[in-house]
């Protein structure tokens, strides 16, 4: 039987793993190689990468850093962040990520899901959305969250599906940072249309709101948080034993 | 020294780095001559069969691929690479394998539409209880997880599996026959138990 995957993400500005609370108030928590070395050893069963920086120099630096993790880390490693173009693709998959993310940049310009499938393959795409409640519907959020796209949520993801995308990252900025528990109501909606793996993102604050995820919607493939882990409030290993122990299939 | 098939498909960045890591020497290349040259060869793989198929008859290493098989040296096919080494699959159409495993690379059935397709993420290996254990395997205990990405897998192949998982039914994870090894799965993305597979096919003589 598959496994629930649980995912930290690390998000990378200038060389260092750094996590905000509703995307802003930036924390520096540790070297990004050291951390993945560590959540590999300790039961993660993938790596996000996402590159917040906004430097050239920065990006030499995460890619150099990115080139040093995949060949000490033997896991599949997801990278995202100013994923703009076919060429943004190609600089970070020579560095040994196995799947790229696409956020802000599939809104400017959508026919990049497509192109990059048809390129790498679907499941090199990985569709990241950031989802927010707007007037009772869920609306497409870019830029880090600060933007009201506009966009239905449900239509955007609908639309990526059939351009290609091979996973959904969905990340709640109602719940993100808050630590409450996921946005069950908006995943859910998600799973109901999705016919590839949806990772859930935003708002996990203890073990108990991954338990509550994989019973409440089966469906869901997998969980990502960041500032649990980094600061240690969750090992993945105790996470997953308790997974195990309430009958969730888990990689132990 | 690991030989692995540069047929312009996939990324093997990662390949290399795990047989890097476990201390073997490994060359990625082409050419014939070069991999002609290793002691055991990886066929890598993603993307389509019918695309990975002709690219691998394009560059010539097809006939390569055959040579090996006819030798002693053990040789690996990976994720795409291991449906390469069966006699056809129905991956949008019907297209000719290598013929060096019995079996044709089937969809993964949904008939319930209730699956995700790809089967993507870590997934158990049971070995076949009537069969010895493959010495790919040595190092791997019955439900260890190792990393899946796929669409397709290969049936119709009883005499050859050596690993399975279940999505659904009962897939092929593992085959082989004589020298010839294949993994649906990714033993350079599967941690410590892939490492171990890999070192494993590193020893083989």
């Amino acid at each position: 039987m598959i496994t629930k995957r649980i995912i930290p993400c690390l998000d990378v500005r200038d060389g260092r793993v750094v996590k905000g609370t509703n995307f802003l108030g930036l924390r520096d928590v540790s070297s990004p190689i050291d951390l993945a070395r560590y959540y590999s050893e300790n039961g993660a069963d993938e790596l996000v990468f996402y590159d917040i920086t906004a430097s050239s120099d920065g990006r030499k630096l995460f890619t150099d850093i990115l080139t040093e993790t995949a060949s000490t880390v033997f896991i599949p490693l997801t990278v995202g962040g100013g994923i703009s173009s076919v060429a943004d693709f190609d600089r970070v998959l020579k560095c040994g990520a196995d799947k790229v993310s696409v956020n802000s940049g599939a809104l400017r310009n959508p026919s990049l899901i497509g192109e990059a499938a048809k390129l790498y393959g679907s499941q090199c795409v990985v569709l990241s959305v950031d989802v927010k409640r707007v007037d009772g519907t869920f609306h497409v959020f870019s830029k880090g969250g600060r933007e009201d796209t506009g966009r239905d949520a449900i239509e955007w993801i609908k639309f990526g599906l059939a351009e290609g995308a091979g996973e959904l990252v969905v990340n709640s900025i109602d719940t993100d940072g808050v630590k409450r528990g996921f946005d069950l109501e908006m995943l859910e909606a998600v799973c109901a249309i999705s016919d590839v793996p949806v990772i859930a993102s935003g708002g996990a604050g203890g073990a108990e709101d991954f338990i509550t995820l994989f019973k409440t919607i089966p469906d869901v493939s997998a969980g990502l948080a960041a500032s649990i882990f980094h600061f240690g409030e969750v090992r993945i290993a105790d996470l997953k034993a308790l997974l195990q122990k309430n009958d969730i299939p888990v990689r132990i | 020294m690991t030989g692995i098939i540069d047929y312009g498909v996939g990324n093997l960045f990662s390949l290399r780095s795990s047989l890097s890591f476990i201390g073997e020497d490994a060359i990625v290349s082409g050419e014939r001559d070069k991999l002609a040259a290793c002691d055991r060869i990886l066929l890598p793989g993603v993307g389509a069969f019918a695309d990975a198929a002709r690219k691998l008859r394009e560059s010539g290493l097809d006939k390569f691929v055959y040579e090996v098989a006819s030798s002693k040296k053990p040789l690996l096919g990976i994720c795409l690479g291991m449906q390469l080494l069966f006699e056809r699959s129905y991956e949008f159409g019907e297209y000719e394998g290598l013929g060096l495993l019995r079996g044709s690379v089937v969809p993964i059935p949904d008939a319930n539409r209730t699956l995700k397709i790809p089967q993507i993420g870590w997934n158990a290996l049971h070995f076949p209880k009537d069969k010895p254990k493959s010495p790919l395997f040595r190092d791997v205990n019955e439900g260890d997880c190792v990393y899946f990405v796929h669409s397709y897998y290969a049936a119709d192949c009883a005499d050859s599996v050596s690993a399975t998982t279940e999505y659904g039914i009962e897939l092929t994870a593992a085959a082989e026959s004589g020298n010839v090894f294949g993994t649906q799965f990714h033993p350079e993305k599967s941690g410590k138990v892939g490492l171990s597979i890999l070192r494993a096919f590193c020893a083989l003589e």
